[in-house]
């Protein structure tokens, strides 16, 4: 193992080899029957095709065109969430912090990489990257600044530290000029990164008007 | 532990780059995809807990840590836990060959397609019985403990010795300090606000305050 090690830090690639380890292992474990392959391939496909960012901008849009689902959504953020099915690992607590005129909500992981998987699905690299956990507890405007958003000062910035088996979602603001809109058509104006809080959620106008 | 994985504050790792959200695959490669998998359908196993996993990764050695790849630390640590819990000889790992059985206790505990896909997807509960009432209300000035403990801690270290208010309590869950050890017992959970200006001082930024989950044996009452 040491040998490795050194082999490793040498050089800044991954190892070649990794893809043909990971096969070993999956093959050993298969052949030992503690993973089924058909397990395998339903878990894999479930985060690739169907637990993503859309859970979390249905919830959004809904908060968005319904006030009294808004307030049970930040009252009992678990029976309401999972009134609309996104119920599942990673998601069993939740809290849904709002962005209003007077206050910012970024969600941060700086331990290691909690995100609430049922309604955002798995997180990007980003947000499992040194950098962002390094940054966000300390300078949270300034990484907002790195997604090309700027955070007026009067507005209170506030950061979630996801350090227990709670997961932190954030509500953003409604844009302004979208009345009338339908679900549907407010989902597209949540964004993933705006659930985050690093961004807000898309101007209509970006949109070229109603999508 | 105040180990390579507690990173709030730290500088030095330069700018966050993100890949623009709509070009982002899930995974970047099969191989992650393989690992994020198997790492899952092991530990539904239930042979070590989410603690256990975590202290895990923060034990590698701190240089292979932040160098390795998200995936290529889940893979480095699913091999050592393996490992450990005898569920794969060193031998198996280094061969490939199955060379020893798996007791019939945990192959009947092996998952299948049918229940990965049935929601609630694989949900676990964090709830335990309260050791006793809760010692802290919202509104409590609490202080983080200025403790260093050699094991597993979900207290970041950037607030300990630190004041901050409660916001709000979250019953008894899970201790994380313990459960690492293998000791499931609840404690009390907090959530705490600490002000910006008092965590980072004159490095802090205009108007900002980080909410920390915080278990009570982490704090302390700050009159």
């Amino acid at each position: 193992m040491a040998i490795d090690h050194r082999h490793h830090q040498d050089h800044t690639e991954p190892p070649p080899d990794i893809e043909l380890r990971v096969k070993a292992l999956e093959s050993l474990l298969v052949e030992k029957g503690l993973v089924d392959p058909e397990a395998l391939d339903a878990l894999i496909d479930l985060y690739q095709d169907k637990i993503g960012p859309a859970n979390g901008k249905h919830v959004v849009a809904h908060a968005w065109s319904d006030e009294a689902y808004r307030r049970w959504l930040l009252d009992d953020p678990d029976a309401a969430i999972a009134s609309m099915g996104y119920v599942g690992a990673q998601g069993e607590q939740m809290r849904v912090v709002a962005n209003t005129d007077d206050v910012h909500n970024l969600v941060v992981c700086t331990l290691c990489s909690c995100y609430p998987w049922p309604l955002l699905g798995l997180p990007p690299v980003w947000y499992k990257s040194a950098p962002y956990r390094a940054q966000a507890v300390i300078d949270p405007r300034g990484v907002i600044r790195q997604f090309g958003s700027e955070i007026a000062d009067r507005k209170e910035v506030r950061v979630w530290d996801s350090t227990s088996e709670m997961r932190y979602l954030v509500l953003p603001q409604r844009p302004e000029g979208t009345e009338g809109w339908s679900e549907e058509e407010l989902m597209e104006l949540v964004t993933r990164n705006a659930m985050i809080g690093v961004e807000e959620a898309r101007q209509p106008a970006a949109q070229g008007g109603k999508p | 532990m105040k180990g390579v994985h507690d990173l709030g504050g730290m500088k030095g790792f330069g700018p966050v780059q993100p890949e623009p959200e709509s070009e982002e695959p899930v995974f970047h490669e099969e191989w992650e995809s393989r690992v994020y998998g198997i790492v899952r359908l092991i530990g539904l196993l239930g042979l070590w807990n989410i603690d256990m996993s975590r202290h895990n990764r923060e034990q590698l050695p701190p240089a292979e840590y932040l160098a390795n790849s998200y995936y290529e630390n889940w893979f480095a640590g699913i091999q050592k836990q393996l490992v450990r819990s005898g569920l794969v000889s060193e031998e198996e790992l280094q061969t490939g060959r199955a060379a020893t059985p798996v007791p019939e206790y945990i192959m009947e505990r092996v998952v299948h397609a049918e229940q990965v896909l049935g929601a609630p997807y694989m949900t676990a509960s964090y709830v335990r019985p309260a050791p006793g009432p809760a010692r802290f209300t919202p509104g409590d000035r609490v202080r983080a403990i200025n403790r260093h403990p050699s094991g597993h801690t979900r207290a970041p270290r950037y607030v300990r010795g630190h004041t901050g208010i409660v916001r709000e309590h979250y019953g008894s869950q899970v201790y994380p300090d313990l459960s690492a050890q293998g000791v499931d017992e609840g404690r009390h959970l907090y959530n705490v606000r600490f002000e910006g200006r008092d965590l980072w001082g004159e490095s802090a930024n205009l108007n900002s305050a980080v909410y920390v989950d915080l278990w009570e044996s982490y704090l302390e009452p700050e009159p």
